[in-house]
């Protein structure tokens, strides 16, 4: 109910807002923001590691930091941002329609959402894959035995659309069962209702420890399709905003090629370092070229800190989920994160 | 012009016709415009946004698959296949509910009236406790009730007759049609057609002469008798395809999936607990009289129930029967929670969000509700008609 709920009203809000949304569109997302005082980001309902909200109401994982750190470039306060949990359904739909100004949501890139929705993938902070989840008493050891078997898997996402790909290229039969939330998916696979569990890799990890005996359940070796996770913005032409979103991902990443690290961030400001001292705003004006302070990125370090750090706190060796960096290690250690350079 | 006989009307705008085509005017207008400048409003500012509007997307390859389809669809089917098949899984849960809380209402609602003290007050319970729980809650509870207790596929149950039950749902035989299939059908629709000719001819003997025919049996023995011998006749013309275990799961004949069991299971005792209710007032309304009448002419009190009280209740059952028909409809739509694919779940949760095409699906998805309960309203209306009372 809820998600009908959500879709029909965010249709309804999608119809009104659009048209109220002429008003708006004179002023630029950042100058909307900032009379706002607050960065509306749209967010994961819960998943942990990337988007989730503890007892408090305070949110944490890789996504949520992205917009923190946004947060902190534009308002040196990462606090000031509006978490705005979504289902997969509603996502897109409350970015088209204004309620969010970024979409961080562990939401796949793909040609068809980037060029029929409106929206604009800005830059990938999480390079995902496909992957099953089974009970080990089930003695499957391959996604290709998974002949006949009914899998859980959650509705509107890429991850079904991979899954009827998977089968169909390995010529394999399956029943797919689908839910409208991670939840109703997870507990319908736990009840028994599936043989196979199915969604993006980090997810599966998430999704592991919520159930009540994770022990019992293995993840597959296969990765069945590329998923890279990113931040969207609105396809209206607001470069200015859009700069914003990418190059916060990038000024992340430079800090960490750099070793620019929360913690000697006070040393790094001191740095004779030409790169360091560009990127934190001590010889340049890049800041003030996309609406922002010179020291921009220096507020992102301070408060969040570089990707390393944010990796490791929340999914990474720090963290319950305990994943390598693998593909999201940087390209100078043989992954695929790659920022193009702050000059 | 002189001479002749001034009639005088007055004003136009005073003469009470006209005013009134002005003002239906002015309304009308009124209504045109403000649907235009909605649809002109959103596209264009859809077009600034860049969101493309339109039913294009409808041809293009679906990409996904859905586990329960009336017809064949696979991932390389349209959208649109998939809006038909979203919407036979809603009418299908739709018309076996309805069948069925109709059946379990009557029931209920002769119950509550019973003069046996345990009958009565056990139906007045179940009405009670169904009516004043929200239907999603009893939705989840039917769900967690069919997965949990049924066991795995690899220790299905088995039921006398080759149909296999576990936590993926119940597999029933699936017939096999051979050579000379085709008479048995042909003996399967004589009887039917001779159960009604029996009515009929039953019903004209006992309005001339009082006679009573067994009606009910003559009529199941048809059914079931006439087809029978056919298949004796041809040799056993049709085969059945049994359900077994193979690999992960069970293998053959047809499936009902445990999303489709809760849910027929949820919206029919749902419904039923307020068809009940309506089933007593319609009963009650019938006065004190026809019961009496019916008495002191012997009629023992099933007879009376059927032939006296429930064809005059039926005349204040009908119109809120008619909208409990079309609340069980739409609230077959609650299936997003439990997984079954419907209308709402594939069409305006997978569909929706696969495309971005939120107001054209949103639009057609409310059309497509109101078509549905306006066809059923229209019908309802029409057997209305058929049982009030004719006045002489």
């Amino acid at each position: 109910m809820k998600t009908i709920m959500t879709g029909v009203l965010a249709g309804a809000a999608l119809a009104l807002t659009i048209s109220a949304a002429s008003a708006q569109a004179q002023r630029s997302t950042l100058d909307q923001v900032k009379a706002r005082g607050v960065l509306n980001c749209g967010s994961n309902t819960g998943l942990a590691g990337f988007g989730v909200p503890d007892a408090q109401g305070n949110w944490s994982g890789l996504d949520v930091d992205y917009c923190r750190a946004i947060a902190a470039a534009i308002f040196d306060d990462p606090s000031k941002v509006k978490f705005i949990p979504l289902t997969a359904q509603a996502r897109f739909t409350a970015l088209q329609s204004g309620e969010v100004d970024v979409l961080v949501r562990n939401s796949t890139w793909t040609m068809t959402r980037d060029t029929t929705l409106g929206i604009a993938f800005m830059a990938t902070n999480y390079y995902d894959g496909q992957g099953f989840m089974v009970k080990k008493s089930l003695g499957v050891t391959s996604a290709l035995k998974l002949e006949g078997a009914q899998v859980c898997t959650q509705q509107g996402t890429t991850t079904e659309l991979n899954l009827a790909d998977f089968f169909r290229k390995n010529n394999l039969k399956y029943t797919p069962v689908t839910f409208a939330t991670a939840d109703e998916t997870r507990s319908a696979y736990e009840a028994g209702r599936c043989d196979a569990f199915t969604t993006d890799a980090s997810g599966l990890y998430s999704e592991r420890l919520k159930l009540s005996r994770p022990d019992d359940h293995i993840v597959l070796p296969e990765v069945i399709s590329k998923e890279p996770l990113g931040s969207a913005v609105r396809a209206n032409g607001d470069s200015q905003w859009a700069n914003i979103v990418k190059w916060t991902h990038y000024a992340m990443l430079n800090a960490e090629e750099l070793g620019v690290t929360r913690a000697n961030l006070a040393q790094s400001l001191q740095s004779t370092n030409p790169e360091i001292r560009r990127l934190l705003g001590v010889e340049s004006k890049l800041g003030e070229g996309i609406g922002l302070t010179n020291d921009w990125a220096a507020r992102i370090i301070r408060h969040v800190g570089n990707y390393s750090e944010s990796f490791e706190r929340n999914v990474g060796a720090g963290s319950p989920l305990k994943i390598s960096r693998g593909v999201n290690a940087l390209w100078s250690n043989g992954g695929l994160q790659y920022a193009p350079p702050i000059r | 012009m002189q001479g002749a006989p001034v009639t005088r009307k007055g004003s136009p705008w005073y003469d009470p016709k006209i005013r009134g085509y002005v003002y239906q005017a002015l309304l009308i207008g009124a209504v045109v415009y403000i649907g235009y400048a909605m649809i002109s409003n959103v596209s264009q500012n859809l077009a600034r946004q860049r969101i493309p509007f339109g039913l294009d997307f409808w041809d293009t390859q679906a990409g996904f698959d859905i586990n329960q389809a009336l017809f064949p669809y696979t991932a390389r089917s349209s959208y649109g296949d998939a809006f038909w098949v979203g919407l036979l899984n809603t009418l299908l849960v739709a018309a076996f509910g309805i069948i069925f809380a109709t059946i379990l209402g009557f029931l209920v609602g002769i119950a509550r009236l019973s003069k046996n003290w345990i009958v009565a007050k056990a139906a007045m319970v179940y009405v009670e406790v169904i009516r004043n729980l929200p239907l999603l809650l009893q939705l989840l509870f039917w769900y967690k009730a069919v997965l949990e207790p049924l066991p795995r596929p690899r220790d299905s149950i088995a039921i006398p007759g080759g149909a296999l039950l576990n936590n993926r749902g119940l597999y029933v035989p699936e017939p096999v049609f051979g050579a000379g299939a085709g008479l048995i059908g042909a003996a399967f629709l004589l009887a039917v057609f001779g159960s009604i000719a029996f009515y009929v001819w039953a019903k004209q003997q006992q309005a001339a002469t009082g006679r009573i025919y067994p009606i009910g049996w003559v009529s199941l023995g048809a059914l079931i008798g006439l087809p029978a011998l056919a298949y004796v006749v041809t040799g056993g013309a049709i085969s059945f395809n049994y359900p077994a275990m193979g690999g992960l799961n069970v293998r053959g004949g047809i499936t009902v999936y445990p999303e489709f069991i809760a849910l027929l299971l949820g919206l029919t005792t749902y419904t039923a607990g307020f068809i009940a209710e309506v089933v007593r007032a319609g009963i009650l309304a019938v006065s004190k009289g026809q019961w009496e009448a019916a008495d002191s002419l012997g009629l023992p009190y099933s007879r009376t129930l059927s032939n006296v009280v429930i064809p005059q209740a039926l005349r204040v059952i009908i119109p809120p029967l008619t909208s409990n028909y079309l609340n069980l409809t739409k609230n077959s739509s609650l299936a997003v929670v439990i997984g079954y694919p419907d209308l709402a779940q594939v069409f305006l949760g997978t569909v929706l969000n696969q495309t971005g095409r939120a107001i054209e699906i949103v639009g057609i998805t409310m059309a497509v509700y109101l078509t549905i309960s306006l066809l059923t309203s229209a019908f309802m209306n029409y057997y209305n008609q058929r049982m009030a009372l004719v006045e002489r």
